[in-house]
């Protein structure tokens, strides 16, 4: 029995019109859109994740720019912080023989043992895992607005963290992280040679997980989240566990959220607190809502197209206020997404000047 | 005894729910309970199926005591349930409804569905049968692949118990399968009740319509704010001096 196969269409589609971007940015001479196409492809990964956990579970976060950043920075200090004044201890030598430390010379020709990226990365991703666990338990237990106001919480501490702790570089971030080797030729970074190579990078690991989460929709699992979704105590009757699965998927969307946290500091070279901030939870949140909800297509057209106008700078210095902006019309007209029929009859009513019944 | 209840007691506040309520019921039975609104009857069947915890008291099921179990793991030990306010996934099929039932029969997780394993293909099909049968069962094939909230009121209630006994339960808990319902209707929620029976499942309802209970149940219990008055065969139910007190009684605070 085949399945699936219609799902995955729109994903080779993609691919093709990827590989045409590229080719097309190339003979226009516009290929330095390349840079910021890639960074909103990486925040894109964040945005399915979100998509799945807000869309799909039907549970709200607003702090999970909170989680990029902790892959984001984790991986940043572990490959920067100098670890050559430790490294005659000897868990330091087991861990230099396994290859876990690379050896390089930062700007000013100091001698830098840190640790190899890829470990890092990894390890990052772990520590996310933990503290999206750890945080799940107590914060899924709150629905609807107590939920949001909970995961603002953890969104506001994160970013008061990392803005107080001189060893995450403070008001100025961290600078100079490394390039993150992934297997033989392929590596993230930010140099100008490679930027086609990352444009792939980027793009590979947003369709692959973009396939994995189309591929849990229509399973076992994304019927039962829907189920949750839709009428939580009758999916518990059912014997869906329903905390379980809002904890996993609060783990899994906060996953993607430090996978691309990680790769776009390596890409960037860097990363700063802005990163962390409340208004880039609330951003994510407006993007899942624009694009629909359940819908991890409209998230991911939307998550493209406003990070990368955003990064074009075409908000000015109404960035912010465009995503609040969204948030609002989407609240007042389409609190399930407006990618529905509902959305623009309502719009239309209320051009025609016709009275609004909620309900 | 598939259900033993003893000395139940479930309070919101100032309103004591359910109040040391203890009875049993014996396997392949249909044991109705019965008393006016709000005497405790979907409270009780609530903290049965672990919807809502006992402030104490014991629920037993067969020999094992499932008391402040949570609800997904007393459905996978065989008891399902319905709601009184219909509670249907929104958005979802027939089909898929019922596929909810039929969770605790497959292993797919997170990782596996993610990675689209070749088992779960299988497990799912499997699943898909599995649904298909019941909803057979219920007369319901025919709707399949309709909107579960695009179906007659009627048959939403049906949908309720094909969700139900896709569960595989051993005890049901069916919680006024006919409110609303024309006479028509009624009878042959009466007819499904008795199929249900025949296949061997217990039966413990919650019913409005007296002469649905008097025709189907083998034994009746009667809960006035949140105390069992009466538990006993639905002939003497009907003799019992309180239980027509408290039945006369409301009608004629309704009159
Ligand atoms: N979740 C709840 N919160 C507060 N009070 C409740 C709750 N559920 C039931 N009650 C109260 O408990 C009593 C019994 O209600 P219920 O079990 O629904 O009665 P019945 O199903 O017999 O009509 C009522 O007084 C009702 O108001
Ligand atoms: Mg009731």
């Amino acid at each position: 029995m085949r399945r699936n196969v219609a799902g995955y269409l729109p994903v080779g589609l993609l691919a093709i019109l990827v590989f045409i971007l590229q080719v097309v940015l190339k003979t226009s001479g516009k290929e330095y859109f390349l840079t910021q196409i890639t960074m909103s492809v990486y925040y894109s990964i964040l945005i399915v994740g979100l998509c799945i956990l807000m869309g799909y579970a039907g549970q709200i976060s607003l702090g999970h720019a909170g989680f990029f950043a902790m892959g984001g920075y984790i991986t940043a200090v572990l490959t920067t912080f100098n670890l050559l004044p430790y490294a005659d201890l000897p868990v330091m030598k087991i861990m230099d023989m396994l290859g876990m430390f690379s050896r390089w010379q930062d700007l000013y020709g100091t001698d830098i043992m840190s640790v190899r990226p890829i470990y890092a990365g990894i390890f990052a991703v772990l520590f996310t895992i933990v503290a999206a666990y750890l945080i799940g338990i107590p914060v899924l237990k709150l629905k609807g607005h107590y939920l949001a106001m909970a995961t603002l919480g953890f969104g506001i501490i994160i970013y008061r963290v990392v803005l107080g702790t001189p060893l995450f570089g403070e008001a100025d971030g961290i600078s100079d992280v490394p390039p993150f080797g992934i297997i033989g030729p392929l590596r993230v970074s930010g140099d100008m040679s490679e930027r086609v190579m990352n444009y792939y990078i980027a793009w590979g690991l947003l369709l692959i997980g973009v396939l994995f989460l189309i591929n849990l929709v229509n399973s076992r699992v994304g019927r039962a989240l829907r189920a949750i979704h839709g009428a939580e105590d009758a999916a518990n009757a059912m014997g869906v566990d329903t905390s379980g699965y809002k904890l996993r998927t609060f783990i899994l969307s906060a996953v993607y959220a430090a996978v691309a946290g990680v790769f776009l500091t390596h890409y960037n070279g860097g990363i700063g607190p802005s990163e962390a901030s409340v208004m880039k939870s609330v951003r994510y949140v407006a993007i899942v809502a624009i694009g629909g909800m359940a819908n991890i297509w409209g998230a991911l057209v939307m998550g493209l197209g406003l990070n990368f106008l955003s990064l074009r700078g075409y908000f000015g210095s109404y960035d912010d206020a465009v995503f609040g902006g969204i948030l609002i019309v989407i609240m007042l007209f389409a609190p399930e997404g407006p990618l529905r029929r509902e959305f623009f009859s309502r719009i239309m009513g209320l051009v025609r000047g016709e009275k609004e019944a909620r309900g | 005894m598939i259900l033993q209840v003893e000395d139940l007691n479930r309070s919101f506040g100032g309103v004591q729910a359910v109040k040391d309520v203890s009875f049993t019921v014996r396997e392949g039975m249909i044991k109705a309970v019965i008393g006016p609104n709000g005497a405790g009857k979907t409270t009780l069947f609530n903290l049965i199926s672990g919807t809502l915890r006992p402030d104490s008291g014991k629920v037993m099921l067969e020999d094992r005591e499932i008391t402040g179990l949570p609800p997904h793991r007393i459905a996978g030990m065989g008891i399902a349930r319905t709601f009184q306010h219909i509670r249907l996934f929104p958005g979802m099929t027939v089909l898929e409804n019922v596929m909810i039932g039929c969770h605790i029969h497959g292993k797919a997780g997170f990782l596996a569905g993610m990675l689209n394993l070749p088992w779960t293909w299988k497990e799912e099909r499997r699943l898909m049968e599995r649904a298909c049968e019941v909803l057979g069962f219920l007369s319901l094939d025919d709707y399949m692949y309709n909107d579960a909230l695009s179906l007659p009121y009627g048959q939403q209630r049906i949908l309720e118990i094909a969700r139900a006994l896709a569960v595989g339960p051993r005890l049901l808990l069916l919680d006024e399968p006919a409110a609303g319902l024309n006479m028509r209707e009624t009878v042959q929620m009466a007819e499904i009740i008795r199929k249900i029976k025949e296949q061997g499942i217990t039966v413990l309802l919650v019913e409005h319509d007296m002469s649905l209970v008097m025709n189907i149940s083998d034994e009746v219990l009667v809960l006035s704010y949140g105390e069992k008055i009466a538990d006993d065969l639905p002939l003497r139910v009907q003799k019992d001096p309180e239980v027509i007190r408290v039945y006369l009684g409301e009608e004629d605070a309704q009159d």
